[in-house]
C-alpha cells in the first residue's frame, strides 16, 4: 500500500517523497515512540527496566560480577562488538567460573521478545511458565532492557485502574 | 521516483523534519501510529486530503509491514 501512497503524493506534487518500507510493524518493534488508544496500555518496550549491565564476549565474568553487583544488579547481558544480545549471565554463571570468559559461561542465545509485545498474553506466559525476568530487544537485536514480571503486572493493573474497568 | 527508506535512515529523516504519513485505514490509525504521524488512507488521498501537508518538507509514508 505505501509504495503506492508514495507515487500518488508525487503524482500530487511532492517532490520529495520517502516509502519507510518496513512499516508500522518495524517501527514499533523498535520501541519508538507510537500514540493512539492502544498505547494507553504499556508494552514490553515501556516497561522493561534500562540500565541492565552489559559485557563483551571477552569479558572475564569475575570482573563481570563485580560490576554487575556494584550497580545492584544480579544478570549481565552479553554483547558483541556490533551490540547484539549474544548471551545472559546470571545465577550460577556468574559465581561459580571467575576466570572463565563471558562467552564460556553464558546462556547462549537467551529468548528475547520485542519491545512491542503487547503486556497482557506476554504477562499470562510468563505467570504459566514460572518467568520471572526476559531480555527484551530490538527488531535489530540490540538490548533495550529486561522486563520484570512484577513490573509488568503492576503496569498492567494501573491501566485497568485507569479505564475503570 | 519515490525513494525506499530503511529503518536506520527513517529516524534521522524524522529529526531533520519529514513529515510522517499513515496511509492506513482510519481505524488503524487511532488504534495505533507512529508518534506524530498524521493520517491520509491511501484511498482518500486527493489533492484536498493532503493540502495539510507542507510541500516543502520530506515526506515519508508507511503502512503496516512491507506489502
Amino acid at each position: 500500500m505505501s509504495p503506492r501512497a508514495a507515487w500518488r503524493l508525487e503524482r500530487l506534487g511532492f517532490r520529495e517523497v520517502y516509502d519507510f518500507v518496513p512499516g508500522k510493524m518495524a517501527w514499533l518493534a523498535m520501541g519508538w515512540p507510537r500514540e493512539g488508544t492502544a498505547a494507553r496500555v504499556p508494552n514490553a518496550g515501556e516497561v522493561a527496566r534500562r540500565g541492565t549491565p552489559t559485557c563483551v564476549l571477552e569479558d572475564l565474568v569475575g570482573d563481570v560480577r563485580d560490576t554487575v553487583l556494584a550497580v545492584g544488579r544480579h544478570v549481565c547481558i552479553v554483547v558483541n562488538d556490533a551490540g547484539i544480545v549474544e548471551g545472559r549471565l546470571r545465577g550460577s554463571a556468574l559465581e561459580e567460573t571467575p576466570e572463565a570468559t563471558a562467552e564460556e559461561a553464558m546462556e547462549i542465545g537467551p529468548t528475547t521478545i520485542r519491545p512491542s509485545e503487547p503486556l497482557e498474553p506476554l504477562v499470562e506466559r510468563m505467570q504459566q511458565r514460572g518467568v520471572r525476568t526476559i531480555v527484551v530487544s530490538d527488531l535489530k537485536g540490540h538490548l533495550v532492557g529486561i522486563l520484570y514480571r512484577e513490573d509488568a503486572e503492576r503496569a498492567l493493573e494501573a491501566a485497568r485502574e485507569h479505564d475503570g474497568s | 521516483m519515490p525513494k525506499e527508506v530503511a529503518i536506520d535512515g527513517v529516524r534521522s529523516l524524522v529529526d531533520d523534519g519529514a513529515q510522517l504519513v499513515d496511509v492506513l485505514p482510519e481505524a488503524e490509525y487511532q488504534e495505533e501510529h507512529l508518534a506524530g504521524a498524521i493520517n491520509i488512507p491511501l484511498k482518500r488521498m486527493t489533492e484536498d486530503a493532503v493540502a495539510r501537508l507542507d510541500r516543502d518538507r520530506p515526506v515519508i509514508v508507511y503502512c503496516w509491514d512491507y506489502q
